[in-house]
């Protein structure tokens, strides 16, 4: 079943479209910012940006950087937000269950196949940064800087990174549980996507907002960026820890409603 | 022996309406069961309900002699479905579709997967279908690969909601055809049409849905039973009533309705006579006569408030 639902969506010209339009921007700001040379300062623009025209083997992480606030968390909220709202709306998913595929085997099987998704994007992104990084930009083996302006080793770059793009897989599952969970009460991929979505949307909303201070450690947003501190000298492990934290929370909770819901709800699509 | 369809007080009700209102369905091993009913009378609500799709407000299903929806995993695997029309994926081929959907449950091994989804091709007239994408089919391919996957792992029991939809008459010719063949082979069929001609064509039983409730569940040989009366055909229908003295039940024409369910008597009577006869028939009521007298006037009608 698993391995059904993986080959139905990898197999599918839309998720590699998708993966495709994402990495466009990350490569597009290379170019620019190579043939411009005019790199935002330090501390503006998106993180990391600034360092990558000293070593070009950085901009994997500039990338994430780029996609992270609104290309990925779209690309993460369509393809959940499908997963079986999609199925209901295509009508395939009476003949799933009448298979009988099982509801929670379906929406297991669903869940992986989002989760993979979610890992080979962000893995694409980053070895697309690290292709583009390095023909683009100068590369110095022995000079990863750290945000905080001490030096990394080459093997100390390399396992942050790693680091870095699991912390970014595990807060893009948020945004897959949001989808997942809107996409069983809704016939409407599109529904559920924008759901998604605005849900993300309001949450970063509220983060600029002071009024709203009270209440935002617990906003799905409010610790995406924290994995910039894993390159601090040394880690600063506490807004990471919080995220991991905080996403592990939603993902438990959102996935217990949408499998409550959908293991009794009326199939009427 | 054990029904194969079993419903007791069957219920589903959605807000105010009641979709199904407490239908007991009885459908026998060997039976190609007829579920009439006009539009809106509730047929889908309740094969979604057999299959498990929609779970009942009240009452009881039991398919192959098992609780649903408990026992789906056991019993579905051995029961084919056609539910509302056929539905896929339409940017795979029809064979990728059925070898998914394969794929996707229990009792289908990977190692005669090709095969099966081939012979099942073949079955409902796909045998030779190319790679295109289920996209560019047309409505008849489409309602026939929905035929072919509901026959993939050769079931026990059909339960197919319209399956005629859509396709043209020798497309429903065929799958009459295919069907009849089935059904000597050992399946059961269980069938929902709104349409008269279709159920009279094929099945050996029938229930009749009028707004949610059966009206009507019987041997189709039973329903269309002769009367007990003759129909003669003749050009001098008046002298028919001198003949036979009080038999006469109507003359419509040159049709007269006779007492006598022996033709043959009536016949010689007639013909004794000097009366011309030019057809002579057993009484018996149409499939559709049957179905006006069990049910009321179309659910679909939305009459104003007076
Ligand atoms: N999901 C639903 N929500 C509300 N009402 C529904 C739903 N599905 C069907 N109905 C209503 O239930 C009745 C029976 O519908 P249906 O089972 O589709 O009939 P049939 O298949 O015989 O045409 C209709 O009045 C229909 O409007
Ligand atoms: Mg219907």
């Amino acid at each position: 079943m698993i391995g059904v639902e993986l080959s139905k969506l990898f197999r599918r010209p839309r998720t590699w479209t998708t993966i495709a339009v994402l990495n466009a921007l990350p490569v597009l700001v290379a170019v620019l910012v190579r043939l411009t040379d005019l790199a935002p300062r330090p501390g503006e623009g998106p993180p990391f940006l600034s360092a990558v025209l000293t070593n070009g083997a950085l901009y994997p992480l500039a990338a994430l950087a780029i996609v992270l606030p609104l290309f990925l968390p779209i690309a993460v909220a369509v393809v959940a937000g499908d997963s079986v709202a999609g199925e209901a709306q295509a009508g395939t998913l009476r003949y799933l269950l009448a298979r009988p595929a099982g509801r929670t085997r379906l929406l297991v099987a669903k869940l992986v196949s989002v989760v993979a998704f979610v890992l080979v994007t962000v893995l694409v992104v980053a070895a697309v940064g690290y292709l583009t990084g390095t023909t683009v930009f100068d590369v110095q083996p022995a000079a990863g800087t750290s945000v905080s302006g001490t030096s990394l080793t080459q093997e100390e770059l390399v396992g942050r990174t790693l680091l870095a793009i699991g912390y970014v897989t595990v807060s893009m599952l948020g945004v897959a549980a949001f989808g997942l969970f809107f996409s069983t009460l809704t016939d409407s991929p599109l529904a559920a996507a924008l759901g998604a979505l605005a849900v993300l949307v309001a949450s970063s909303l509220l983060f600029t907002l002071d009024a709203a201070s009270p209440i935002a450690p617990y906003l799905p947003t409010r610790y995406w960026l924290a994995f910039v501190d894993l390159f601090r000298d040394p880690v600063l492990w506490r807004d990471l820890t919080r995220g991991l934290a905080l996403q592990g929370v939603y993902v438990g909770v959102l996935l217990a409603a949408a499998w409550a819901n959908f293991t009794t709800k009326d199939v009427t699509s | 022996m054990t029904p194969v369809i079993s419903t007791r007080g069957l219920v589903k009700r959605y807000g105010r309406i009641r979709a199904v209102d407490g239908i007991d369905l009885d459908v026998r091993a060997g039976d190609v069961y007829g579920f009439l009913g006009a539009n809106g009378s509730g047929k889908t609500t309740t094969v979604r309900m057999l299959l498990g799709l929609v779970l009942p407000t009240a009452g009881e299903v039991a398919l192959l002699g098992e609780r649903m929806p408990r026992a789906a995993r056991r019993v579905l695997p051995r029961v084919g479905a056609l539910i509302e029309g056929p539905a896929h994926h339409g940017h795979l081929s029809g064979r990728a579709n059925l070898a998914l959907l394969d794929a996707a449950g229990p009792g289908g091994s990977r190692r005669t997967r090709t095969r099966r989804v081939q012979e099942v091709l073949e079955q409902v007239g796909l045998g030779g279908v190319d790679r295109r994408p289920v996209r560019a089919y047309s409505l008849g391919m489409r309602q026939r690969l929905g035929l072919a996957g509901a026959l993939l792992r050769r079931p026990e029991l059909l339960v197919l909601d319209e399956p005629t939809n859509g396709l043209d008459p020798q497309g429903i010719s065929e799958v009459r055809e295919l069907l009849l063949d089935l059904h000597r082979g050992g399946t059961t069929v269980f069938l929902s049409s709104h349409l008269l001609a279709e159920v009279e064509q094929l099945c050996t039983r029938v229930g009749v849905l009028d707004r949610g409730h059966l009206v009507l569940q019987e041997e189709l040989a039973t329903l269309t039973a002769p009367t007990g009366a003759t129909v003669v055909h003749t050009p001098a229908a008046d002298r028919v009533r001198a003949v036979l003295d009080g038999r006469v039940l109507a003359v419509e024409g040159s049709r007269v309705v006779v007492r006598g369910a022996d033709p043959a008597e009536v016949n010689a009577l007639l013909v004794g006579a000097g009366v011309p006869v030019t057809g002579l028939a057993l009484q018996r009521p149409t499939l559709e006569e049957v179905v006006l007298a069990a049910a009321g006037s179309s659910p679909d009608r939305v009459e104003g408030a007076r």
